[in-house]
């Protein structure tokens, strides 16, 4: 089996080498760590999305200014409340040369929404997909839901056919104690096709020349992606000096500056579409970690807002990030749809306020508490923690910082085993329901506040992330996440800190489009 | 002779039997690996139904029988992090690491024993001065900056090697080699240099105390007497005598080699064992991490072993008074 995906890939790599006028153009890449299998609803995390999406496509794809676009879906509709009508695009083959047909669509939606799973939440609110011809699906939602297709670019189509002859009909479950076929394997439709993959050290890429957008304005040159992931920071950062390597993900942060004096390497910056936070435990009658006894200071509006008044968000961007982040009043970023300006506006930096607020509520002279920080998850985590900790101590809050590991972290954040702690949040459907739902809604039924460990809770603020889940009209329902924001912003729900930068680094030669993600989208790559 | 065997054996198993309870119970503090597995989005019923499939709402010692129960088997069960079995990843990861060590080990000998009978025997010489004065860098720095300095000097500043991975390999049925490619023994340089400088050292100057001490012995000075010419003096009874010592410790040496490995590893992302257990600890993958431990300290006591049998044959004493084994290993 295997070999003849070797010699198909073979075959196309030869072919893609022809076309592209007898010149190789290849990029060899590099990011701290692997993807960990190739079947495309096992695992939703970064690295394992960095490839797969080279390899399959969704129905609806997102361009480089993150607008949806069509995928393999020419057009989508909403014909009736409960049901989205997909056209599919004709002509499509497989790497392995079968046609795409709506067969394979549902089957692929059905398998996204299989218990073993990882991509449930893009898939949410479905409740089964049916073929209404070869090139026509729709999609049937238990209720009206507009945002259907804002998660769909995160679901990726694969063949029915071929899933089902090698028996990975559901995705991979680590109950089986055997490895599935698709764990090394894949067979997309996207731009490129895998040629080997050797987990944790080398897998190849070659370009599939029967993609049909390649004749779209701005598709790239590439023939060959040659990725090797390299853990080791100072590694990665030499194997880019030396020219081994030609794009780096994540380069990193300390040895930007010397990236940027180096004239062979370019540094592409954005903002991540993830916000950096503080949650205070709001919801226990005493704190756990405090010297206040018989009470919980963070239930006290005014307290959270002393906590807010203390930071300087401006001084953690130049002291700590070196310029690397963007300060936010926001729990988004612009990216997501539900942003707004006015909700961007953090609280001025005002310490005699602080201590007034904090008079008032009854803790003049401030009070302890321990501050839960992961030290390995988000860009200079640690630093930051310990950056708050010595301006809270300015208005008399006395924060030990407690920084471990993310993997120790979060159990103990999930436990809610904590008073105050920092986390950061993305939101990959770029719709706030997906952080209103998770950080600032009450604890509730599925999504609803899985992620609200300091259990903030306002009936009002629930009342409409309720109303935003069923809500038809797409401005009604914008307006209402924005309002359910500013709510939460009076209230300092969270104290939102930055949003972080990312940078990509690269040779100069290779030109590539920073996304907000953090995925690069090969087929958008050039290498003169 | 059969009493000492089955007692060094039943003390082997003993460990091993220690090493693996003390890795599993360590793995349940370093963290949650449904956290990792589970990503952003799940509830409470997700949580618990993974925790069933994966066993880990069974008491402790449960956890621990099966562990132990399978790994005698070698099943050490399904990588939580790569969704393939543990005993194939190993097995792939193996080759990697023990040509590297072999390189290294080979490399200290070799580099090792002729400094350290030139030290001993030219021990003025400002040569020998230079050799103590490096060896002394080679104890006291540690590994990864020396692996990042060579990097920084033969890759990027020079561009001569390259500065991660093993270039390109050769499959010789499921072992695959880095020997039969002019890439894969570039890629071999610098790692196995960085690998073997703290041993190169170790056996540097324990061949020169060794040759400085049988120097000073009667039967070296009778030889002289004797009218032996220097060659043969050195070399025949001096230099044969300090052996001994020298390849046990070697031998032990090998061991550490493979453990050590995962720094260098680390460091030139070479796709071996210790890569892949640092990896897995990012990951949390407790069954790769018991593996791996489990498979080292196997190596370590079947050495030891090995060394405590030629410790019986080599020395007669052994064979008389059995108190005095305790001593060894």
């Amino acid at each position: 089996m295997t070999k003849k995906w070797a010699a198909v890939a073979v075959v196309a790599a030869l072919a893609a080498g022809l076309a592209a006028s007898a010149e190789a153009k290849t990029l060899r890449m590099s990011v701290a760590g692997d993807a960990s299998t190739m079947d495309p609803h096992a695992n939703n995390a970064g690295n394992t999305t960095l490839i797969l999406k080279q390899i399959y496509e969704p129905l609806i794809d997102r361009n480089q200014k993150l607008e949806k676009v069509p995928g393999l879906a020419l057009e989508w509709s909403n014909p009736e409340p409960n049901t989205w009508r997909f056209k599919l695009r004709q002509g499509v083959k497989f790497h392995d040369g079968s046609p795409f047909t709506a067969d394979d669509v549902v089957f692929s939606i059905t398998r996204a929404l299989a218990p073993t799973s990882d991509f449930k939440l893009y898939v949410n609110g479905i409740k089964e997909a049916k073929k209404v011809d070869d090139f026509t699906v729709d999609l049937i939602t238990t209720a009206p839901n507009p945002i259907v297709p804002d998660g769909l670019p995160r679901v990726h189509i694969m063949s029915k056919a071929w899933a089902e002859k090698n028996s990975v009909q559901q995705p991979q479950n680590f109950r089986q104690k055997e490895e599935t076929f698709a764990v090394r394997n894949a067979n997309g439709t996207g731009p490129f096709s895998l040629r080997s993959r050797e987990p944790d050290s080398k897998t190849v890429l070659a370009r599939n020349t029967a993609w049909w957008g390649w004749s779209q304005q701005g598709a790239g040159n590439l023939t060959e992606i040659v990725f090797t992931p390299i853990n080791n920071d100072a590694t990665r950062f030499s194997a880019l000096m030396s020219g081994e390597i030609d794009f780096v993900l994540d380069p990193p942060v300390q040895n930007l500056e010397a990236l940027k004096r180096n004239p062979k390497i370019k540094v592409l910056e954005g903002p991540e579409n993830r916000t950096l936070y503080l949650a205070m435990d709001q919801k226990r009658d005493e704190l756990l970690y405090s010297n206040v006894k018989g009470k919980n200071p963070f239930k006290d509006v005014r307290v959270r807002q002393a906590v807010y008044h203390a930071i300087d968000a401006e001084a953690i961007k130049t002291r700590v990030m070196r310029g690397q982040s963007v300060p936010t009043g926001s729990m988004w970023t612009q990216f997501v749809n539900g942003y707004s300006e006015g909700n961007d506006k953090r609280l001025p930096l005002d310490r005699d306020k602080a201590k007034k607020l904090l008079a008032e509520a009854g803790y003049p002279d401030g009070f302890e508490v321990t501050f839960d920080c992961p030290n390995n998850r988000y860009i200079n985590d640690e630093q930051i923690c310990i950056a708050i900790a010595g301006m809270l101590a300015q208005v008399g809050i006395k924060a030990t910082v407690a920084a471990q590991p993310f993997t120790q972290f979060l159990p103990k954040v999930q436990r809610t085993e904590t008073s105050f702690y920092l986390l950061a949040w993305g939101v990959p459907t770029f719709d706030a329901l997906y952080t209103l739902q998770a950080l600032i809604r009450s604890k509730g039924e599925g999504a609803d506040g899985s992620f609200n460990y300091g259990n903030f809770s306002n009936a009002k603020i629930d009342a409409l992330i309720d109303g935003v889940k069923s809500e038809l009209d797409l401005n009604k329902r914008r307006n209402m996440m924005i309002e359910a924001l500013k709510l939460h912003n009076d209230e300092v729900g969270n104290i939102p800190i930055h949003h972080q930068m990312i940078p990509w680094a690269m040779a100069s030669n290779v030109f590539a489009h920073h996304q907000a993600e953090n995925q690069l989208d090969a087929k958008w790559v050039k290498v003169d | 002779m059969i009493a000492y065997i089955v007692q060094r054996f039943l003390q082997s198993v003993l460990v091993m039997a220690a090493v693996g309870f003390v890795a599993f119970s360590l793995f349940a503090y370093v963290g949650d690996p449904i956290t990792i597995m589970l990503g952003q989005d799940y509830n409470e019923t997700e949580r618990a139904r993974l925790a069933a499939q994966l066993g880990l709402d069974r008491p402790f010692y449960v956890q621990f029988f099966k562990f132990a129960v399978n790994a005698m088997q070698g099943d050490f069960g399904i990588s939580y992090r790569l969704a393939r079995p543990v005993s194939a990843v190993i097995r792939e990861r193996l080759p990697a690491t023990l040509e590297l060590s072999l390189v290294a080990a080979i490399l200290a000998l070799a580099v090792g024993l002729p400094m350290g009978v030139y030290t001993g025997l030219r021990r003025d010489s400002w040569l020998s001065r230079v050799f103590l004065t490096v060896s002394l860098i080679g104890v006291s720095l540690p590994t990864f900056l020396i692996g990042i300095l060579l990097i920084l000097v033969f890759a990027v500043i020079l561009g001569w090697l390259p500065s991660f991975g093993r270039g390109q390999t050769v499959m010789l049925g499921w072992w695959s080699t880095g020997f039969l490619t002019a890439s894969g023994l570039k890629a071999l340089i610098l790692p196995s240099i960085t690998l073997c400088l703290f041993q190169l050292t170790l056996i540097l100057r324990l061949v020169r105390s060794e040759m400085l001490e049988v120097l000073r012995t009667d039967y070296i000075k009778f030889a002289r007497a004797r009218g032996l010419r220097d060659r043969a003096v050195h070399f025949r009874h001096a230099l044969r005598n300090t052996l001994v010592p020298v390849i046990t410790i070697a031998g032990l040496q090998l061991g550490a080699i493979i453990a050590f490995a995962i720094i260098t590893e680390t460091v030139f992302q070479w796709p071996g064992m210790g890569l892949l257990f640092i990896q897995s600890v990012s990951a949390t993958d407790i069954p790769v991490m018991a593996a791996y431990l489990c498979l080292i300290s196997f190596v370590f006591v079947v050495i030891n072993f090995i060394v405590d049998l030629l410790y019986y044959v080599v020395d007669p004493r052994l064979r008389i008074d059995r108190g005095a084994v305790g001593g060894h290993g």
